[in-house]
This record gives C-alpha cells, structure tokens and sequence, in this order.
C-alpha cells in the first residue's frame, strides 16, 4: 500500500509538472497571427488544465490512503503540510479557473506547485507518530482550512505577480523591475534548494557530526554536505568523500540544529543565484523582461480583480481555521484558546495583513500596482509563517 | 462649502448632500466636473457626522479620528508589527527560567537585554498592547456607528428613474440608440434576461433598475459587530472571575481540592504511554474522579472520567486539562540489618508523601518509628539539619528501633545518597535502602471561563458576516430611454470585471450592442 502511495505522489508530481510545460507551450512561440496564437494558447490550456485536474485527483488519493495508513490527517510536518498547501493552491486555482476561465493564471500557478512540492519533498516523508496535542480531528480541520485560505492567497500572489510582470517587467530600470527581479530570484532558490535535496537524497548523502551544547555532547546529522559545519564539530560517520565543512560556524550560533539549517540556507541561496545566472546567460536579458513578453497582452483590470478575488474568497476561509477553530482546538487541548506562541502570533498577523490589504483597497482605492504588491507581501507573511518561524523560531507548533 | 443642496428636479436634500438623494444627479459643481461619481457611490452621496462641516467640538474631532478608515488601517498596521517583534524571542510564559531579567541577557546578549528592558518580554499581556486593541475596539465602534445610518438610508429607497447625468457618470455605462417601435420588445427582453440572471427588476415607465445581492452590503457590519464582541469579551477576561486558570498537581492514589471550588479530585491512575519502540510519548492519562462535599461536609464521588490531553474533564463550570506528568519519588523501601548476626531483619514502605511523626512499622519482632523527617535535607550555617522544600529531593530521616518490650532504643539516621555506617558504627542495627517507589504525579490545569460562549458567538456573528460581504456582491443596473436612446449605468461594491461580463451576457440575447471586456 505505501508503494501505491508513492506512486500517486510521484503521479501529482509528473501532472503538475506536464500541466506547467502545457500551459507553457501554449504561451511561447512566435506567432505574429493574434488569432493563431490565441487558439493556440486555448488548445494548451486546455489540455494543461484537465492535467491540472488529474493530478489534483491524485493527490487526493494520496492524501487519502496516507490518511488510511497513519490513521490521521496529514498535516503534521513539514513535508505533509507543504504538501497540503500545493494540493490547497492548485484546487484554488481550479476553482477560480471555473469563475473566470483565466488559462494564464495557472501558466504561473502550476509551475509554484512544482516547486512547492519539489520543496515538500526536501522534507523526511516518512510517517511519524502524533503526539498527545496534535491527537484530535481538529487538525484535519484546522489545518485543512488554514492551507486552503493560504492556497487562496497563494492563488492571488500568483496573479498579483503576473499584473506585476505586465504593469512593470517591461520597465528597463526602476526600482519595481528590481524587486519584481527579486521575487523571481527567491522563488528560484526554492527551485535550487529541492533540485540539490533531491540529488543529495538519491545518492544517500549524510553527514553526522559530534559537537558540544552547554556541556553536552550531541549528534547534528546533515543531509547536504557541509558548507559550513558546527563550532568545534567532529566528523563521526559520512557517506561520501565530502565531510569536512568549508567554513564552521562562530561560537555563538549554538543552537541544536542551528549549523546545519544555517548549512541548508547557504545552499538554497547559492544553488538559487547558480540557477539564475544560468538561465541569464541563455536568455541574456533579466528574467522579469522574458517573462513580461509572454503576459504582455493580458487584461490587467482582470488580473487586478482575479488577486482580489481570490483573497475575498479566501479571507473568510482562513478565518475560521486559522483562527476560529484554531482557538477551539487550543481551548481542547491546552486549556487556553490563545497562548500568543509564534505560530499563532504570526497567524494573526496574516490576517491583519490581509485585512489591512482589504481595508486599504477599499477605502483608500489601493487598486492595481500597489494591491499586487499586496499580495506579494502577504505571500511573504505566509512563507514567513512556514519556514522562518518553524526552523528559527520554534514554538508549540513547530513541525520538523 | 456646501450651500445649494436643491436639486434640479425640486428634491431638497440634507446639509452635505453629494448625490441627490431622489435623482442621483451629482449635486456640486466641483463633482459634476469629475468624469465618474464612482467614489461617491458607496453611501451614495447621503452625509455622515464625521464629516460635518463648519465648526466643530472636541467630541467631532475624536469621532472623526476613529471613524476614519486611514487610523483604523494605521491601528492594524500597529497592532501587526508590534505583535511580530514580539515573536523574535520567546515570551516569559514560554522560558524555562524563573528569573527573567538574567534569562533574555544570558541567552540573547544585548538584544535579549533590550528585549527584556522595553517590556516586549510579557508584552501581550501589557497595559499598552492592551491599549492599542481597545483602540481597534472603539475605532470598529465609532466607524460603524458613523456609517450605518447613511447606509441604511442609501440601501433604502432606490429610486428606478435616475437622472441620464447619474447613468452615465457611472463607471460602467452605455449609451446606444434605439428604434422607436423595437422600445417594448427591447425593455421587456431585458427584464426577462436580467431577472434569468437572478436580479429583482422595477420598471417605472421607460426605466429599470435590477438590482441583487444588497443584503451582502451589511456583510462588514456585521463582520464589525461580530469582533467587537470577541474583542470586548477578551478584554472583559480581566475582570476578576471571568476566567479563572489554576493548577492542580494531583499523586496517583491522592487527593486534592480543585483550587477556588469546593470540589476535590482524586488520581486513581496515572500513566504515560509510548509508541512500540520509538521515543515518541503516545498518551498521557488521568484517570479521575471528582468529589463534592455533601450538607455534612462528607465527600462523595460525583462524577468519574479519564482525562488526556485534548479530551478535558468537564464537571459544572469546571474544567481539568491534562497539562503534565512526571513520575516522582513515592516511597522507599528499607531494610533492617542485625550488624551483629549480619542478618536482615525484615524491610519496610514509608510513603514519603504520607508520612507522620510517630508513625510505627513493625519489622519481623522489631518497631521502627519515625522521629524526623527532611524532604529535601540540608544543613544550616550552624550544622543543623534543614530542609529546603517540601520536594522529596533528598529526603533525610531519623528512625527509633525498638526492641520487644523496650521504650526507647537506638536513634539511625538514613539520608538518601549517604553512606552513614562510620558514623553509627556502634548501633547495633542498620538501616538500608531496598528499593524505591515511583508515583507518577499529574499536573492539571483548572478552568471555569464564562466568556467561551460570547467568543464563540462574536467569531460566528463576525464569519457570517464575512461570508455576506464576500460571498454575494450587491449589484445595480440602471437602465432609461430617452429620446430614441438607451441609457445604460451599473454599479457594483466590488468585482467590476465580473459584473460587466454578466452585463455582457444580459445583452447579447436582447439584442444590445455591448461589448465591456473581453470574453
Ligand atoms: C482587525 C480589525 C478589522 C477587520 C478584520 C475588518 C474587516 C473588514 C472587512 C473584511 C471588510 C470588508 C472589506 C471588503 O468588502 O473588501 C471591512 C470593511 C470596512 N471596515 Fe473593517 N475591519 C477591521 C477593523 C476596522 C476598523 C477599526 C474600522 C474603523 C474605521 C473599519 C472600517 C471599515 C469600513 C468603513 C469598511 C467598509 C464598509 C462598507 O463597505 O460600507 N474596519 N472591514
């Protein structure tokens, strides 16, 4: 059965991928014929998104049986909720596909998904036992609506970026083509970081070093190799020639894990920048200007109202799990319907966010440019939320 | 600044007026000269205190502070940064130090210092983070207060002939001409496709409105109303008795009265369980039963339930929350040794957390009674013994052994961790450790919280409220014929592309020629 559940991840993962080269094919081209290229970009488009759907299909599946065999929800590590927050953001989009029949939308959503599930993969999948606190159904349904608002928002970041490629990737300088230049980079070292995890994970790649914390001896396994090992750390086993770190870390990162997430930064940052300078030296221009080029010719009052939408749709969704049954399920299982942990804390900062996003739209008719820079922002908050506070600040929630 | 508020078509409107009230049509001339009324739809154009003209009292001045829509968003925007710096290190509830002001230096440096220093250590709970949420309250009060009324009366009365100056200053119009004897066919077609399109149409002679979705405007009220109820409940949770949290620690086998009732409860059992090998905690379990006192006082069990975590125990208001356990020293067993024949007497419990002075055990034909005992021993500056807390941490104690038949025998001295027989090398009995007993202790976390159900209620009130504003939009279309031409405005609170593509659609099967986005 686990094999079976294997093969439908891996299914997701192939359909996801081929939706994004579908969607892809129907966008590049030089066809000077607006009609021919539009035609062209339907027939894709449709394909790319009955594969979209498929791959949603599969992963329901997955998620099912991984709910059979573990016997709970599986949101509850880094691996299973990233893996969530993919499946939330393609059925987002699919619903917003049937409001508005927008193809281009998923031309950008399909490939995040990829990468977001490339980058759940980095993460041990295997199953873990639950403890006490997380034993509830509470988190099938707290989770689960939480990762849909975020799907949402993650819906809207994506068409808030597509209004920022056709509103200023074309400028030649400025300020906004540098940030928007940015965006594209950071996302790239999520690219980077799974692309080097799934290398280092096929070739069995592992690292144990022996260092001391307050006296202690204690073991921090790297499952990439060591750019930078732990202060005073000792190689004790390795699996391959590269042991010895390039640099070790100052005595005052100390911290349990802190050398080897510090180690597995560095590399998502250096395998993202080698990336982008690939792909500068093919395409020779910035990544922004390519990319404006194939959105050139969208509606941007469109993309405009699709980002709104989605967070509109969203906000009330990520409401109530978010915080509402987030409250109750803290209430269960801790006697306290709010601790203020970071977790949480963070949360409401989300939804401050988006609520400030909403009242400045509103009231302050913040539409356009500075909404989609918005929704950038509140995507921040949500990738904040996942990996900042979950690896640096660890609280009650913390996964990993 | 605002002195002719006669319309044209003889309606005398109210001081402030923008749109007026019967026709539409923009009433200053500085707004008749801006292309679109768009801004003034929202409460179309009816007047609020907040902005009242001519002089003003201090009481205008701090209604229109908190009525504005710009502090409110400055409020949050606060309120959001704040509660983020407060995440970068972690709050004194969370630390595992009794002594702050050493903690946050030690473990963080100078930062950690400052940190502690301004007050963001404890800062959910402080005076002015508690302040700054009040100001969000009054804002969401005084905002909505300031609005309902304009709103109400601008929901109210739609009126279906509209001035052609309202119709086409709106942001989505058309204009087309028509022939004359097609104007009935027209209009009725456009009834039955706008009412297939789920709108309430009105005509009034040569003019439509369809409208849908209004009760979704009320949506952000009610979302309003819904969190200043969850925020006044949460502020009101420091008035004493509202929400009161204790905690118990309860030994397996014992029983405690439950802090501020007159309730006891009794731990029958208590246990952690682990996942088959693995070093994962898989249950933590109480297994409990409540006691309350009759009118003599007497105790008797009331009420029986496992507690774990995420499934609390419940009786009346109370609630027990499983929040830790530990396993503690409940007793040693000790032997006594005849040094003469080397052969052991017999051995013995002492329950250290039911122990009495005087207290006797019988070993084989011997006595043993219990003279003092330490829990936690130690010696003063004057080499007297001590104890240093009522924790069994080091329990010391000093026994009698009787013979059969004497009144008073040898005093030994048995301290945990100590090898006393060069001390007592004269006695002729010794006592030693056989083995040690192992209780586990449950720490309970008690509740009575009145405020669950009003929190409970405000997040409902204010979903529902969410779900009107986000879920349905309110929709307008004016439609008139004059002079052989169709006028055409439509106005919508939000997702303008969608309404033009319903527009679209409405007229594609009248036939109208209208063509607003792209399909
Ligand atoms: C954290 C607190 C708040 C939340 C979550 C919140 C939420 C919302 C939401 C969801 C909407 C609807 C937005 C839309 O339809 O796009 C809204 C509208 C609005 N909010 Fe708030 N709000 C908050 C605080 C405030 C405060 C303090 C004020 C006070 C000035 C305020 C004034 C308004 C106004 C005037 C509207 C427009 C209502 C209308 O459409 O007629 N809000 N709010």
């Amino acid at each position: 059965m686990e094999k079976i559940m294997e093969s439908f991840l891996l299914g997701t993962f192939l359909l996801y991928l081929f939706s994004s080269i579908s969607f892809m094919m129907g966008l590049t081209g030089k066809n000077t014929d607006a009609e021919v290229a539009n035609k062209k970009a339907n027939r894709w488009g449709k394909i790319a998104i009955w594969l979209a759907i498929i791959g949603v299909v599969f992963q329901a599946v997955f998620i099912i049986m991984r709910v059979i065999i573990s016997g709970h929800f599986p949101t509850s590590n880094m691996f299973e909720f990233v893996a969530f927050l993919c499946f939330a953001s393609v059925l987002a989009y699919i619903v917003i596909y049937f409001m508005y029949r927008t193809l281009i939308l998923g031309a950008f959503v399909m490939p995040i998904a990829v990468i977001l599930l490339g980058y759940a993969s980095a993460f041990p999948k295997d199953i873990q036992p639950l403890i006490p606190a997380l034993q509830s159904y509470w988190l099938g349904i707290h989770v689960t609506l939480a990762a849909l608002g975020q799907g949402l928002f993650t819906v809207a970041f994506v068409a808030g970026l597509i209004y920022l490629l056709h509103r200023v990737g074309g400028e030649e300088k400025g300020r906004q083509p540098f940030y928007l230049e940015m965006v594209l980079v950071i996302l790239l070292m999520f690219v980077g970081f799974s692309m080097v995890s799934f290398i280092a994970q096929a070739v069995g790649y592992q690292t144990t070093f022996t260092h001391m914390i307050d006296g202690n001896q204690v073991e921090q396994v790297y499952k990439l190799p060591p750019l930078i090992g732990p202060y005073k750390g000792q190689v004790s086993n390795s699996s391959s020639g590269w042991k010895e770190p390039l640099f070790n870390v100052p005595s005052w990162i100390e911290g349990e894990k802190a050398a080897s997430k510090l180690n597995t930064t560095i590399w998502a940052i250096f395998s993202g920048l080698l990336l982008y300078l690939i792909i500068r030296l093919i395409i020779r221009k910035r990544l922004s200007l390519l990319l404006h080029r194939v959105v050139k010719n969208l509606n941007h009052e469109l993309l405009d109202e699709l980002s709104y939408r989605a967070i509109a749709i969203g906000f009330p969704i990520f409401t109530l799990g978010a915080l509402i049954f987030a409250m109750i399920w803290a209430h269960e299982a801790w006697g306290r319907f709010w601790n203020w942990d970071p977790k949480e804390t963070w949360a409401l900062i989300t939804w401050l966010f988006y609520s400030a996003y909403l009242h400045l739209r509103l009231s302050k008719g913040w539409l356009g440019i500075r909404s989609a820079w918005l929704a950038v922002g509140g995507f921040v908050v949500i990738m904040i939320n996942l990996i900042v506070i979950n690896f640096v600040i660890a609280g009650l929630h913390s996964y990993a | 600044m605002i002195e002719n508020t006669k319309c044209q078509c003889g309606h005398n409107n109210p001081l402030g007026t923008i749109l007026c009230e019967y026709c539409g049509r923009p009433l200053q001339q500085d707004n008749a000269e801006q292309s679109s009324i768009d801004k003034e739809m929202r409460y179309e154009g009816k007047a609020r205190w907040s902005q009242k003209a001519g002089k003003k009292s201090i009481i205008d001045h701090i209604w229109s502070f908190f009525s504005s829509v710009k502090i409110a968003i400055y409020l949050i925007l606060i309120t959001l940064v704040v509660a983020g710096i407060g995440t970068i290190f972690p709050q004194e509830d969370f630390i595992n130090s009794t002594t702050p002001e050493v903690y946050y230096q030690e473990q963080y440096g100078k930062l950690g210092e400052w940190f502690y220093r301004l007050g963001l250590s404890d800062m959910y709970d402080s005076w002015w983070f508690f302040a700054l949420l009040s100001m969000i309250g009054i804002s969401l009060v005084i905002c909505s207060l300031d609005r309902i009324i304009p709103l109400y009366k601008a929901l109210k009365n739609q009126k279906v002939m509209k001035d052609i100056q309202f119709i086409e200053r709106q942001r989505v119009t058309h204009q087309q001409e028509i022939d004359p004897t097609q104007k009935e066919q027209l209009l009725s077609d456009l009834v039955a496709a706008m009412k297939r399109k789920n709108f309430h149409v009105k005509r009034e002679k040569d003019a439509l409105l369809a409208e849908k979705g209004r009760f979704s405007r009320w949506g952000p009220y009610i979302n309003h109303v819904g969190l200043i109820i969850f925020l006044l409940t949460a502020l009101l949770r420091w008035v004493p008795g509202w929400a009161i949290e204790d905690f118990v620690w309860v030994r397996e086998g014992e029983m405690q009265k439950i802090p501020t009732s007159n309730y006891y409860v009794k731990n029958e059992r208590s246990f952690a369980e682990m996942y088959l090998n693995q070093n994962v905690v898989k249950k933590y379990q109480t297994d409990a039963v409540i006691y309350a006192p009759d009118q003599n006082g007497n105790l008797h069990p009331v009420h029986r339930q496992s507690i774990l975590v995420n499934h609390p125990l419940k009786y009346k208001d109370y609630q027990l929350f499983q929040s830790s356990l530990i396993p503690e020293l409940g007793g040693i067993r000790l032997k006594v040794m005849d040094r003469k024949t080397g052969q052991e007497k017999g051995a013995f419990l002492v329950k250290l957390t039911q122990l009495a002075v005087n207290q006797q055990y019988r070993v084989g034909d011997l006595r043993v009674r219990l003279l003092e005992y330490y829990p936690d021993f130690a010696l003063d500056e004057n080499q007297q013994p001590i104890t240093k807390s009522q924790e069994p941490n080091r329990p010391a104690l000093i026994f009698e052994v009787l013979e059969p038949g004497q009144q008073s025998g040898e005093k030994i001295w048995v301290i945990s961790g100590e090898n006393l027989d060069q001390i007592t090398k004269d006695n002729r009995f010794a006592i030693d450790l056989a083995g040690l007993v192992m209780v586990n202790k449950s720490g309970l976390m008690v509740r009575t919280d009145k405020s669950l159900p009003f929190l409970f209620v405000g997040g409902l009130i204010c979903l529902i409220g969410l779900a009107m504003g986000f879920y349905w939009q309110h929709r307008r279309i004016w439609i008139r014929v004059k002079e052989n031409k169709l006028y055409l405005g439509a106005h919508t609170n939000k997702n303008w592309y969608s309404l033009q593509r319903e527009i679209q659609q409405v007229a594609k099967g009248c036939p109208l020629d209208i063509q607003l986005v792209r399909d």
